[in-house]
């Protein structure tokens, strides 16, 4: 019983530090790919008005990714000091692609943030842009390693077991390539893009929004919204086809997943799809439910009579928890099916040059700023609580992989984490938030000449910085 | 152990994991020091010169650490499913301690009010990870009680007046590095304080060698037998020659203020006191009992990864030189994009 309390513990340490962790290389990764974009059109340009909002969100995202980068360093210890057997029964298949995610990736990410962040006076511009590049190409390849590690534990493959009882690999093709990784790859990278393309698009709106009100154009805070709503328009509608395919490839591989997240407890043909409801795993049944009759058979089968294994065809013990699985990913479906409403809405105001000057179109996707991120967040909620009670699907189980540490130590140690990240992390945000909610500096665009522009337009932004840092509380 | 052409990985990763050690402990060691240094530094201005002149560079230094946690995972599995759980405390406090460290370059920037809040975070997260790691070596060299492939010992196996020592040697080492760091990247009234500092730590520094170094033959027969069975004696007696040959290198050039070769002969002796260590634990990677041959992970993991790092490491130190080289010179007041 002492055991299982500190394999609960330790789920939790790892639950709580894994959830703030994902939230900063998530929006790291759509960072450096925007800031990436914003570099190579002011060079390809040279209009001022890319500058100023590469500069604004360079800010941002040092703070993000400083966060990313301690919040990680603790990730890459956790598995050794709560998940000790876990390490070494799979070290020897998931140790090397992190190992590969280290020299490829946080090197890489490491070497160039210097140069992006302090060394826009000290190289040239294509040298320059070509950091800013290498980092974002750095968030990209590590995300390739670790999902590769996440998804071959969903669905593991290419592997043997030798006789300590490790995890050995037959063929590190299959081991990365795992069935489940190119859509959990594709899922992750677009929700990272997606989730960014919201928070720019929430700030980009929040400034159009006070600037509305004060009769000005501010022509960074124009740029910030339109980009994020072609991002809208554009990627969140991709993101609902590579969701199903993604969904389609647990339902061959982990079904009991796929019946927690649709709360089907019986095997039946033409399943309904849940809107709502309270799934209650001792009656297995959805209480309150409002459901589309035949709609989930035809989602996953498509096929309305088509038939969805059910848990029952599962032991119990092994069920996941069906109420955070099921509303989890029905916070993430919802919160998708508002990024398409705000994309195709975006694209008929664009149409009827009315994108910039339709108030609740602007509080809508200020509302919608965190929304990314909270997908991100249920969609892994989904994922890491539907493949329990294992670590390695079907092979090791949760309970098994812990370390053999006296539930004390676990509790203390939760208990710091907790109080630090509250500290650390709760003032992150904040400062970000600060950073998010000062004005860009307007710019007037000049065809010819744009150097001086860019001067001019520098200093006024760091005289408005001077001004607002004095009255800062 | 040894395949079929004669190659015997687990030993190159070894060399290669206690490398990425080294590495860690060189970069991040200078710019941890700093941290500690930082609330002796009289004037504010000087105190971001200081942190200004790590900025660019810390999260780079910091990944060696990333590298040699994550691969030991990857090529040493079981060493590492043995030494996180026994050293647990220890290892949670650094990530803390890190934590607040790494933010402060940062929050700094980004607040008037609560400054001096992060400033205090920037000293003591530097403070207790250095300390941390230095009480995990200490607890190391002692050994770990290993049964079954897993950790044996108790919750404070790891808290020895030996393992205080080597973590307060481990401050007194750092705050070398940073200082001389210091000395070499700054001008006037800091750089004449960091050569005072550098002093300090040059003599405490050479003290807690000899120390731990004359300690350790006690702990444990092997590392008695390792230096002074002949014919060993004869020729490791080159290691603390060498080092009483770079400790007064060092406060000769203190002395003589000469600002490059006090860094170098810092780390010089942070290289001898490793090597002193590393045949000390040959053949062992958690002494008393698990050598580097047990520990290892299978071959094929052993060599898929040797492929990506005999490719990607001189990549790595190659851009790595680079964003040094970017910011070479001294560091002048006020100069950061903040």
């Amino acid at each position: 019983m002492e055991l299982l309390d500190a394999v609960l513990l330790a789920r939790i340490q790892f639950a709580f530090t894994i959830t703030f962790h994902i939230i900063f290389p998530g929006l790291s990764i759509g960072l450096a790919a925007y800031l990436t974009v914003l570099e190579g059109l002011w060079l390809k340009t040279g209009k001022p008005v890319y500058l100023a909002t590469f500069k604004y969100w360079l800010k941002i995202f040092s703070i993000i990714f400083g966060m990313g980068v301690v919040s990680g360093v603790v990730m890459s210890y956790q598995f050794g000091t709560n998940w000790s057997v876990f390490s070494d029964k799979t070290g020897p298949v998931l140790g090397p692609l992190m190992g590969y995610e280290v020299l490829s990736a946080f090197f890489l990410e490491a070497g160039f943030l210097g140069v992006m962040l302090f060394g826009m006076n000290k190289v040239g511009k294509g040298l320059h842009f070509f950091a800013t590049l290498m980092v974002s190409l750095g968030t990209l390849m590590s995300a390739f390693w670790i999902l590769s590690v996440n998804s071959w534990m969903q669905t593991p493959a290419g592997y043997e077991i030798n006789e300590a009882g490790q995890f050995v690999v037959a063929n590190w093709f299959d081991v990365i390539f795992n069935p489940s990784f190119p859509y959990r790859l594709a899922h992750m990278t677009t929700a990272a893009f997606l989730s960014t393309a919201f928070l720019v698009g929430g700030v980009g709106a929040w400034h159009l929004y006070k600037a509305r009100k004060q009769g000005e154009r501010n022509e960074v805070a124009r740029l910030m919204f339109s980009m994020a709503m072609w991002m809208a328009a554009l990627v969140a509608p991709v993101q609902l086809v590579i969701g199903d395919l993604h969904g389609l490839n647990t339902l061959e591989h982990q079904p009991a997943k796929v019946a927690a997240m649709e709360g089907n407890y019986q095997t039946q043909k033409g399943a309904p799809l849940y809107l709502f409801g309270m799934p209650n795993s001792e009656t297995e049944t959805v209480d309150y439910a409002i459901k589309i009759p035949k709609a989930a058979s035809f989602i996953l089968t498509h096929d309305p009579d088509g038939k969805l294994v059910g848990l029952d065809q599962f032991p119990k013990d092994e069920w996941p928890n069906v109420p955070i699985v099921f509303w989890s990913f029905r916070i993430m479906v919802a919160i998708g099916m508002g990024m398409i409403a705000i994309g195709l809405w975006s694209l008929y105001l664009r149409a009827r040059k009315k994108l910039y000057d339709t108030p609740l179109l602007l509080r809508v996707a200020i509302v919608f700023a965190p929304s990314g991120i909270i997908a991100t967040v249920a969609g892994w909620f989904v994922t890491e609580v539907g493949r329990q009670p294992y670590t390695v699907y079907g092979l090791l189980k949760t309970v098994d992989s812990a370390s053999p540490l006296d539930a004390p130590a676990v509790a203390a140690s939760l208990l710091a984490f907790i109080i630090v990240y509250l500290i650390v992390f709760g003032t992150g945000v904040w400062y970000t938030m600060r950073l998010m909610s000062k004005r860009p500096s307007p710019v007037i665009e000049v065809d010819d000449d744009s150097q001086t522009t860019v001067f001019l337009s520098n200093r006024v932004a760091t005289t408005s910085e001077g001004k607002i840092k004095e009255g800062d509380q | 152990m040894i395949d079929s052409m004669g190659i015997d990985y687990a030993m190159i990763w070894a060399g290669l994991i206690a490398f990425a050690v080294l590495a860690y402990i060189i970069l991040d060691g200078f710019d941890l020091g700093i941290g500690i240094l930082f609330p002796f530094i009289k004037n504010k201005t000087d105190q971001e010169t200081a942190m200004n002149s790590v900025a660019p560079i810390w999260d780079g230094n910091e990944t060696w650490l990333v590298l040699g946690g994550g691969g030991l995972f990857a090529v040493f599995p079981l060493a590492y499913s043995v030494i996180m759980p026994a050293l647990y405390m220890p290892i949670i406090l650094m990530l803390l301690g890190l934590i607040f460290r790494g933010v402060a370059f940062e929050f700094h920037w980004r607040t008037k009010n609560s400054q001096d809040w992060w400033d205090r975070g920037f000293f003591l997260g530097s403070l207790v990870a250095t300390l941390c790691q230095g009480i995990a070596l200490g607890a190391l060299v002692q050994g770990i009680t290993v049964a079954d492939r897993a950790y044996a010992g108790g919750w404070w196996d790891w808290l020895t007046p030996f393992s205080i020592t080597t973590g307060i040697a481990l401050v007194v080492g750092y705050v070398l590095l940073g200082a001389t760091w210091l000395n070499m990247k700054t001008t006037d009234g800091l750089q004449k304080q960091s050569v005072q500092f550098a002093k300090i730590a040059a003599w405490l520094t050479l003290f807690f060698i000899g120390i731990i170094s004359l300690w350790m033959i006690f702990i444990e027969q092997q590392y008695l037998h390792r230096w002074f069975d002949a014919p060993n004696v004869y020729y490791l007696m080159v290691v603390p020659v060498a080092v009483l040959f770079c400790g007064f290198k060092l406060l000769y050039g203190l002395h003589k203020s000469r600002e490059v070769s006090p860094f170098l002969y810092a780390i010089a002796l942070f290289v001898l006191s490793y090597i002193g260590l590393l045949i000390s634990f040959y053949p062992n990677l958690v002494p008393p009992s698990i050598s580097i041959w047990q520990a290892a992970a299978p071959d094929d993991s052993l060599k898929f990864l040797l492929v990506g790092a005999s490719a990607l490491l001189p990549i790595i130190i190659g851009y790595t030189s680079y964003a040094y080289w970017v910011f070479r010179g001294k560091v002048k007041a006020n100069e950061a994009y903040h």
